[in-house]
């Protein structure tokens, strides 16, 4: 159907969104590799010349590097884990005949609209404080000593709030995912006297799986580069710092931009591990 | 569903999913409380439920102290300039995607979304010397260009999904009828395409107005956004807690509005069609 002039009008309406996205993409990502092999530091000579793989190499030899990548990790999989079980959960849940069932689904999901900064406040302040934040308040009626959350417990307090913030994600998704599910085929397991347990494990499951995917890879890749939760919290102390956070430390922080730059090299390779992942399903999807 | 269920069975199930909805909204909930509190009544232990003097007095005061409205305007510009402007440039791109599918479209799709996937940390740097070099650094407009960059694949991939949707059939009949291609899009396309760009400049608007990397690290005083402005309360002076629940309350209850009208195209978006 497409003629040859619609097709370089259709090429010329493509070209700006495409032309910005590749200068986006390329002349950074340029940047920072120059940067990376370069001595480079912007407070104390500037740019002192060629490095080869010295950067790459001392950033990882640092001693905040294996910290980082663990504290990472324990981070996005622990938000996983909790973000997929419970939304499961909770979607199953929401999909049951109530009563106000939009004013439930309205107040799950409020938490994803809170911005970073604001959640991140208030649950430091108002909730994780050691003398006049909720939970103190809590600890106390119980009779035990407050706990100085972010501090003593750093990593299981920002999982705390960085799950609450993405459980309505995973939450409206799979509950999305639950109700394009036949419902005749429940019935008639219903009817053949499968148990409840045997339903969600051999139907409702199996029918999540891609959706589950789908939530595991795109909040990998947000996960990943988290930072105003921690920038306002912790500030990337008591073994909170992340990749990311250490990374932007080096870059701004201490003005090393050459080593600022490898470690920048790296989560970019980490995040493409994921995305290629991501894009597979994608681009399957696209083609039925 | 068309299964029957015991109205007791129904009754259990709306007070387990209303036990639960209000433990997560449960955050939200006490900051709005405490912004209606006196600082001594913030942090009373016990804390107080809904039995204390209800009082506008923060509101009142975080605006005069720090000139909130210069903030909220800063957001406003920000999340809806880079928004309009992306959607802008979108348009076009995803509807050539749409109508006059080539071999590389998918490719091209893929592509754009993987720039969405570039961890911003790791072109921090280059980006800040380019905005020194601009003299974008701390100015609205720089943010505009960024937040719009960023969101560019998801308002493309939005629409594209939304305009895939619209009959190929029409277009031929306008065609047929002799309508140029500007005609076509105005009068044929656009009419029909307006419900999926509406929730494209929603979802973004959204997103834009809470992204928390770029404005932290591109702002200083004069364009700082609110995502900024609530940031500056992390080293406070003296009682806060009533204040900061204040100038929370205000920077998200414009976005808890829009988002209780975004529910579906926030799938559609986030999964960039994935899960419909």
């Amino acid at each position: 159907m497409a003629t040859k002039a619609s097709r370089s009008a259709a090429r010329v309406m493509m070209a700006p969104a495409v032309i910005l996205l590749l200068g986006w993409m390329l002349v950074p990502l340029t940047m920072t590799l120059w940067f990376s092999f370069r001595k480079y530091l912007p407070l104390r000579g500037g740019d002192l010349g060629w490095a080869g793989f010295d950067n790459y190499t001392r950033f990882v030899t640092s001693s905040a590097f294996w910290p980082s990548i663990q504290a990472t990790l324990i981070i996005v999989g622990a938000v996983l884990l909790i973000t997929v079980c419970l939304g499961v959960v909770l979607a199953m849940l929401l999909d049951q005949p109530m009563w106000g069932q939009g004013v439930v689904r309205i107040l799950v999901i409020a938490p994803f609209f809170v911005m970073p900064t604001v959640s991140a406040l208030v649950w430091k302040n108002i909730f994780m404080d050691p003398t006049n934040g909720l939970f103190a308040h809590l600890w106390k009626f119980f009779g035990a000593d407050p706990v100085s959350w972010l501090s003593q417990a750093s990593l299981p307090s920002i999982i705390l709030i960085v799950s609450w913030q993405w459980l309505p994600f995973a939450t409206l998704i799979l509950l999305t995912a639950i109700q394009s599910l036949d419902s005749e085929q429940l019935e008639a397991a219903e009817m053949d006297g499968a148990p409840h347990l045997k339903r969600f494990w051999f139907i409702i499951l199996p029918h999540l799986a891609r959706a589950i995917t789908i939530v595991v890879l795109i909040q990998t890749i947000f996960l990943l580069s988290i930072f105003a939760e921690i920038f306002v919290t912790t500030g990337g102390a008591f073994g909170s710092k992340t990749l990311t956070y250490l990374i932007f430390q080096r870059v701004l922080e201490s003005q090393n931009v050459g080593l600022g730059s490898a470690g920048g090299v790296y989560a970019i390779i980490l995040a493409n591990i994921v995305a290629i992942f991501l894009m597979r399903i994608v681009g399957k999807n696209l083609d039925a | 569903m068309a299964r029957s269920v015991t109205s007791q069975r129904k009754a259990i199930n709306t007070a387990v999913a209303w036990a639960v909805g209000l433990l997560i909204f449960f955050p939200i909930l006490w900051t709005i409380l405490t912004s209606f509190k006196t600082e001594a009544q913030a942090i009373n232990d016990p804390p107080l439920f809904l039995f204390f003097d209800w009082t506008l007095e923060n509101y009142t005061v975080v605006q005069e102290r720090s000139n909130y409205m210069r903030f909220l305007w800063n957001s406003v510009f920000i999340a809806g300039g880079s928004t309009i402007l992306g959607v802008m440039i979108a348009i076009p791109a995803a509807w050539s995607m749409a109508f006059v599918p080539s071999k590389r479209t998918k490719d091209i799709l893929l592509w754009m979304l993987s720039t969405k996937m570039l961890p911003a940390v790791g072109v921090l740097y280059p980006i800040y010397l380019i905005f020194i070099q601009f003299g974008l650094l701390d100015s609205r407009l720089g943010l505009v260009i960024v937040l719009m960059l960023i969101n560019l694949p998801i308002i493309v991939w939005m629409l594209y999904t939304y305009f895939r949707e619209i009959p190929g059939e029409i277009l031929e009949a306008a065609r047929m009828d002799g309508a140029t291609l500007r005609e076509e899009i105005l009068y044929v396309l656009t009419p029909m395409a307006i419900p999926g760009i509406a929730s494209t400049l929603l979802l973004n608007f959204i997103l834009a107005w809470n992204e928390a990397f770029w404005t932290l690290n591109l702002t200083a005083a004069k364009a700082a956004p609110l995502t900024a402005f609530i940031a500056s309360y992390s080293s406070p002076e003296g009682l806060f807690y009533a204040k900061l629940s204040a100038a929370s309350t205000m920077a998200i209850a414009p976005i808890l509005v829009l988002g209780w009208f975004s529910q579906k195209q926030l799938v559609r978006g986030l999964t960039f069609g994935a899960v419909k």
